[in-house]
């Protein structure tokens, strides 16, 4: 009886701990994103109006309350230039996925199917570049993708090309650049799952008379879909955000959102509009995360 | 048993229409018949004339193994995990491969099913080599230790796996995969994952997908070792059942020799990677070829001694703990001088004073004086260890015929006699 009651008070605040967080760490500054967005610009300091005066008698809030609108999720709409960023961002973030997967898939099959000891080798080899700064790396990146950088320098040797090619500034170096970035979060997760399966199952597809190619298809790719799962909105959701390679990287004629809030945000000094476009942004990638979820609820409950 | 339960309430509703499935089960999985392995387009599997001939007479040739094992060997770097195997397996066989663990037993039947192939040997199926045929070639099918079932898909789609690589029509699959749900009584299942089925229950979808193809050979790598004692001796019933239904060729690997010796008609026993005895369970029992195979296969007294002078039918031999025993001459001579004699527990009978020595000889039994230490009632049998005054122990099994209590106690001073035609001559 004693011992319960000893384990019972950790245990609830364990169970509260994480509820605890998300509303320290998220819905209080989204509380406060939320209202800087629904306010207007004024130059002042902070550059927003109302302000809210926890002193000022409840008059006083009820006539900050009456202060807030929506006219900056109005202009979002009203203005293509914020709807090509979010679809710009959507379909750099889709097809770096996509690629990403491609890519992936193969390394993580070929890393679970190596043996243990191997294993460990080519899991280090995945996380090893993150010793080094982001920042650095993508540095790097345009050092060999410049005019006279590396890669135009070996095409040349190798009497591939004739002259030297543009690579900087276009969409090519962009997605070279988050591709490389994002690897790891694609590979790890799928190997997880593709290192966890049974290699009895491909036996026993392949003495049912299933090629190794059907095997691939009916036994080992959907076994792996959680891991797929996983790695897609592991790279997709972050890239959708993404905000240093793109301007890094890529040309200036197309803006992610990324970029776009950080023009209100510094460069208009605009708060409020740029505190839209970072709440648009949250609810555009809540959508996909809680179809996942619906998802894999439906699959639990299937079962 | 509560693990069972959905079984049973399946079994009491559409159980009926079992009989008439396995009429029509019959005569399709002659052995003759799946030797086209499925050919991809042949949606129809039009019953053809061809397999009328074969029904009237089920063995392909009475000569001819349907599987031959040529001196095969696999090598692991330098370890031999199966060394110089030379095995016959006839068409409609149940035959077991039994040995202890490591013993290259699951190793041979890994090289049956095409996951290993052998460095040396060859493999005949039907009179053809298949050392060449890859796995989702071969018309051998293989039931998996721990059933290796697909997670993702349902015990329906379990067992259509092997039909629909086949490219069978969609209707036919329907038909095959309901006769195998009915054969190995799982209706109303079929729509669960492996993960929502018990013990007993994923056993039987493994059993029925790896019969959906009706494949030549059926290999089983130790297929009743998950479950559970009482369900593992119903379910050797009916594996044995089943295999004398469908006419096919069953080769199971085990580690227990009760389940061989039960299920089996012919057991060869592994050791080492060799193929040390291939017997009935009556031969291996009785007439084990060697010392190790004696005391891996049911319990047995030995005795090592120098052999002595053959009189009257009887050999007798010197031995350092039991004296002299006598044995049934063999038929054929010795060629060691130090053998050893072996005899069953449960041929060796206890009683208070040595029986009379009825006939003329005095070599009629062998009797061993000494004293009781251990009495191990099991319910069908006792085992008695007695203490001989050498300091040896014979052991002695005595069926329990009636409800009395044991005949012996411990502490008592008893005589143990023998039959020399019970007696085994083991030279290795």
């Amino acid at each position: 009886m004693s011992a319960r009651r000893i384990f019972a008070r950790p245990a609830s605040f364990a169970a509260i701990a994480p509820y605890l967080w998300m509303v320290l760490f998220f819905l209080v500054p989204f509380g406060f994103v939320l209202k800087i967005a629904l306010s207007q610009t004024a130059i002042a300091q902070p550059p927003y109006v109302p302000l809210f005066d926890l002193w000022g008698g409840r008059e006083a809030t009820v006539a900050a309350f009456d202060q807030l609108s929506i006219e900056n999720f109005k202009l979002l709409i009203s203005d293509n230039l914020y709807i090509l960023s979010y679809l710009r961002s959507l379909t750099v973030a889709l097809v770096s996925t996509a690629i990403l997967l491609l890519i992936g898939y193969p390394v993580a099959y070929g890393m679970a199917r190596l043996p243990q000891r191997w294993q460990a080798i080519a899991m280090m080899l995945v996380i090893v570049p993150f010793w080094t700064s982001f920042l650095i790396r993508i540095y790097a990146w345009i050092n060999i993708l410049q005019h006279d950088g590396l890669l135009n320098t070996v095409l040349l040797k190798l009497h591939l090309i004739s002259a030297p090619l543009v690579w900087l500034s276009t969409d090519t170096a962009m997605y070279i650049g988050i591709v490389y970035s994002y690897l790891p979060f694609m590979i790890l997760p799928l190997f997880a799952t593709l290192a966890k399966q049974d290699p009895a199952l491909l036996e026993a597809a392949a003495d049912l008379g299933a090629s190794p190619w059907q095997a691939f298809w009916q036994v080992t790719f959907p076994l792996s879909l959680p891991g797929v799962g996983a790695g897609a909105l592991l790279c997709f959701i972050p890239v959708v955000g993404e905000f240093v390679i793109p301007d890094l990287l890529a040309g200036s004629n197309a803006l992610m959102i990324g970029q776009t809030l950080w023009l209100e945000f510094f460069t208009n000094k605009d708060w409020p509009v740029a505190s839209a476009v970072a709440v648009v942004l949250l609810v555009l990638l809540v959508a996909p995360l809680l179809l996942y979820e619906r998802l894999q609820h439906r699959q639990l409950e299937a079962r | 048993m509560a693990e069972e339960r959905p079984d049973n309430e399946a079994a009491a509703g559409p159980a009926k229409p079992e009989s008439p499935v396995i009429e029509a089960e019959k005569p399709e999985a002659l052995p003759a018949e799946p030797s086209q392995p499925e050919p991809a387009a042949a949606p129809a599997r039009p019953e053809p004339a061809a397999a009328v001939p074969a029904r009237i007479e089920p063995q392909p040739e009475p000569e001819m193994p349907l599987l031959r094992i040529e001196g095969v060997t696999r090598k692991f770097g330098n370890f031999r995990a199966v060394d110089r195997v030379t095995l016959d397996i006839r068409a409609g066989e149940f035959f077991a491969l039994l040995g202890p663990s490591g013993c290259g037993k699951t190793t041979l039947l890994r090289m049956l099913a095409g996951f290993e192939t052998p460095d040396e040997g060859r493999i005949l199926l039907d009179g053809r080599d298949i050392a060449p045929v890859l796995p989702h070639e071969r018309p051998v099918n293989m039931m998996f230790q721990n059933y290796a079932l697909f997670p993702h898909l349902s015990v329906k789609d379990n067992i259509a796996f092997g039909l629909k690589r086949a490219g069978m029509a969609k209707a036919d699959i329907r038909t095959r995969v309901a006769e195998m749900v009915a054969l190995v009584k799982l209706e109303g299942l079929e729509k669960r994952k492996p993960d929502q089925l018990s013990g007993g229950q994923r056993q039987r979808v493994a059993l029925a997908r790896s019969l959906a193809r009706r494949p030549q050979v059926l290999l089983l790598d130790e297929p009743l070792a998950a479950l559970d004692k009482k369900l593992r001796e119903s379910t050797q019933q009916e594996l044995m059942e089943l295999q004398r239904r469908l006419g096919m060729t069953f080769i199971v690997v085990t580690h227990d020799q009760e389940e061989a010796m039960t299920m089996a008609s012919r057991i060869g026993v592994m050791d080492a990677g060799r193929l040390d005895q291939v017997a009935t369970p009556r031969d291996l029992y009785e007439t084990p070829a060697s010392r190790w195979i004696a005391e891996f296969v049911g319990d047995i007294n030995l005795f090592e001694g120098q052999v002595g002078a053959a009189e009257a039918g009887r050999l007798a031999i010197a031995t350092r703990d039991a004296g002299t025993l006598y044995v049934a001459e063999p038929r054929s001579p010795l060629a060691k001088s130090v053998v050893s004699v072996a005899i069953r527990p449960e041929k060796v009978k206890l009683s208070r004073r040595a029986p009379a020595a009825e006939g003329t000889s005095a070599h009629a039994f062998n009797r061993l004086e000494g004293v009781i230490t251990d009495v191990s009632y099991l319910g069908g049998h006792t085992t008695y260890r007695v203490k001989l005054d050498s300091g040896a122990i014979v052991r002695s099994s005595m069926a329990n015929t009636t409800r009395i209590v044991d005949a012996y106690a411990a502490s008592q001073r008893v005589v143990a006699w023998f039959m020399p035609d019970d007696c085994l001559v083991l030279e290795q």
